[in-house]
């Protein structure tokens, strides 16, 4: 990539892959196993992550030279918190129904593993543009794993593609649901969530078995 | 060279090839392994895993069979039509439903099985036989097949081998499947269709059946429509292999008998239903619930009859005794096997959503069982320490 040095370009591939936050470090699990029933509100809540994240990284990196770190959690919590009711105003603007899917979820944002654990671990320690591509990276890394489950799930679980009826209609049997096919009722059920960012998790790391913690 | 050394040589010449661990456990189905330990003290007994899943199997025959003969049955009985117990018309119907489902279990489970054994390159483990037994038996007659079989790859996969396999998994892989249908595919595993063969098509016509369960017909309000004799020998609607109280009773005393099954489980199980059982019954004379109340008809059920009717007898003997997922010292069974009897007949009151409270009680406790055996231990680990320090003091 001609526009970023290879430093800054690992910045936004290691967490889609190796280095990703929901597979890896296992954050942010919450909001992963709640909302991914239906992809739309996997995109939607991977795009308010991304807005929340790419700007607060920035934010508390300008800040991080003056803020006294005694109290660093608390101004973390208010940069988050202002960013997030941003976004669940926007949502409940433009897109009333989804917000009421997301419900309390835009909210938690703010006690999003993720979004803390990148303030700490970078922000504080680095320069607004390094920030800034490091939020994009692990909100992106949150929005894969996001949309995979959200995909096998609202597939599996209500037979449609972003309310898009890709398997037919279950009512009338058209399509796959002539042959006897079923909606697995499971996969609505957040322990499926659980169960299929597992799997990925096990693809993952047998497929790169260098990031098997030793026992 | 007989077929027994041909057997043998065969596998010294293909040693470490990738699929021997599928050639090696239908070896040792029929001979026993002719590798010998070398070095070190070791025991050889007689009794090894496969056997002992074996005399599982032969307990849970007359199950199946009575199965068969129940399925159909209580076909003709729901359409109104009379036929004996034991006739071929009451046979015919079980074997053409159930060796579907016994087969369907069979080959996906062992399937996956193999492929893991080969993956992973170790030996084919024999878990999967008992599994693959008790499956058909724990399902309603007219389940389909494919779910069935995506069931079964779900409950051996996540259930057993993301775990290690046979001997490492935490929930009955048995029940592992069973849930999973339960909340995959609701309609098709509760309800008042699936339990009687013919009921789902059925449904809808002038001709249409009620397959509904004493515990179904609970849930609602109803009163028990059969008699406790017909309770106890098992001439009632319900998965396929759990009817039969009496078959179920044979069933365990023989595996008492032959040290495989837990009577402390079973008998704490027992205790722990007839305990809740009681308490509620106790409920209802002192005048707590109104007639009205939805839990009415449940709580009011005879403490005893709890243990004849839905699966509590079929669970408590085949799946809470299992031998990985049970609690492992005395004391811990005691204590594993009262919770499953007392959250079994507790579920089922209490949620008539999900009238067959056993499953549920015994994955809980499968959830629980090591936390019991660790506590077990401490406790005898600090007596033994306090006995210490007086004797040294």
């Amino acid at each position: 990539m001609g526009l970023l040095s290879k430093k800054d370009a690992a910045l936004i591939s290691d967490p889609l892959a190796d280095n990703n936050p929901i597979t890896i470090q296992v954050l942010g699990i919450c909001s992963a196993l709640a909302i991914t029933a239906e992809l739309k509100a996997s995109i939607v809540m991977s795009v308010a992550v991304l807005f929340v994240l790419g700007l607060g990284n920035v934010v508390i990196s300008l800040m991080r030279n003056i803020i006294p770190s005694k109290i660093r959690i608390i101004v973390q919590l208010i940069v988050v918190a202002s960013l997030v009711i941003i976004v669940d105003l926007v949502l409940k603007a433009f897109a009333y129904e989804l917000s009421k899917t997301l419900s309390v979820f835009v909210g938690l944002i703010i006690t999003n593993c993720i979004i803390m654990g990148r303030f700490e671990a970078f922000a504080l320690g680095n320069g607004p543009w390094r920030s800034f591509l490091d939020g994009i990276g692990n909100s992106l890394g949150y929005a894969v794993i996001l949309i995979i489950v959200g995909f096998f799930r609202e597939l599996l679980g209500s037979g449609t593609l972003l309310g898009f009826k890709v398997l037919g209609d279950p009512i009338e049997k058209t399509g796959l649901y002539a042959t006897g096919y079923e909606n697995n009722g499971f996969m609505l059920l957040a322990p499926m969530a659980l169960i299929t960012v597992g799997i990925i998790i096990w693809v993952q790391r047998s497929r790169n078995q260098s990031l098997i913690e030793d026992n | 060279m007989g077929l027994k050394e041909k057997l043998h040589s065969f596998k010294e010449k293909h040693q470490g090839k990738k699929w021997l661990p599928a050639f090696s456990a239908f070896h040792t189905f029929l001979y026993t392994p002719n590798e010998t330990t070398h070095s070190g003290a070791h025991v050889r007994v007689v009794d090894d895993l496969k056997r002992t899943m074996n005399t599982v199997i032969l307990a849970l025959v007359p199950c199946l069979i009575f199965g068969m003969f129940n399925a159909g049955f209580q076909h003709y009985q729901a359409m109104g039509q009379a036929v004996d117990f034991l006739s071929w018309e009451t046979l015919s119907i079980g074997l053409l439903k159930i060796l579907p489902l016994l087969a369907v279990s069979y080959i996906v489970g062992l399937g996956v099985e193999f492929i893991f054994a080969v993956i992973k390159g170790h030996e084919v483990e024999e878990g999967y036989l008992v599994t693959g037994m008790l499956v058909p038996l724990i399902v309603p007659v007219d389940i389909p097949l494919w779910m069935l079989a995506v069931a079964v790859v779900f409950g051996v996969v996540i259930g057993k081998e993301v775990f290690g396999g046979t001997g490492m998994n935490i929930l009955n892989p048995a029940l592992t499947i069973r849930a999973f249908l339960f909340f995959a595919y609701p309609t098709w595993m509760s309800g008042d269709k699936v339990w009687v063969h013919g009921a789902v098509e059925s449904a809808g016509t002038p001709d249409a059946i009620s397959g509904e369960t004493i515990l179904g017909n609970l849930a609602q309000g109803n009163d028990i429509a059969y008699s406790v004799s017909d309770m106890f020998f098992g001439f009632i609607p319900g998965s396929i292999g759990e009817t039969s109280t009496l078959l179920i009773l044979l069933a365990g005393l023989f595996l008492i008998f032959a040290k495989i099954g837990s009577w402390r489980i079973m008998l704490s199980s027992v205790i722990g239903a007839l305990v809740m059982g009681l308490i509620f019954n106790a409920v209802v004379d002192a005048g707590w619930v109104a007639e009205t109340s939805k839990f009415y008809a449940l709580m009011s059920t005879e403490y005893w009859q709890h243990l004849l009717i839905g699966g509590f007898a079929f669970g408590v003997v085949f799946m809470a005794t299992d031998p990985v997922t049970a609690s492992q010292t005395d004391k811990g069974k005691w204590i594993y096997g009262f919770l499953i009897g007392f959250i079994s007949i507790l579920i089922r009151v209490f949620n008539p959503a999900y009238p067959e409270g056993v499953m549920l009680a015994i994955l809980l406790m499968n959830v629980f069982a090591p936390t019991i055996d660790h506590y077990v231990v401490q406790g005898n680990v600090q007596k033994r320490l306090k006995r210490l320090k007086e004797k040294t003091a």
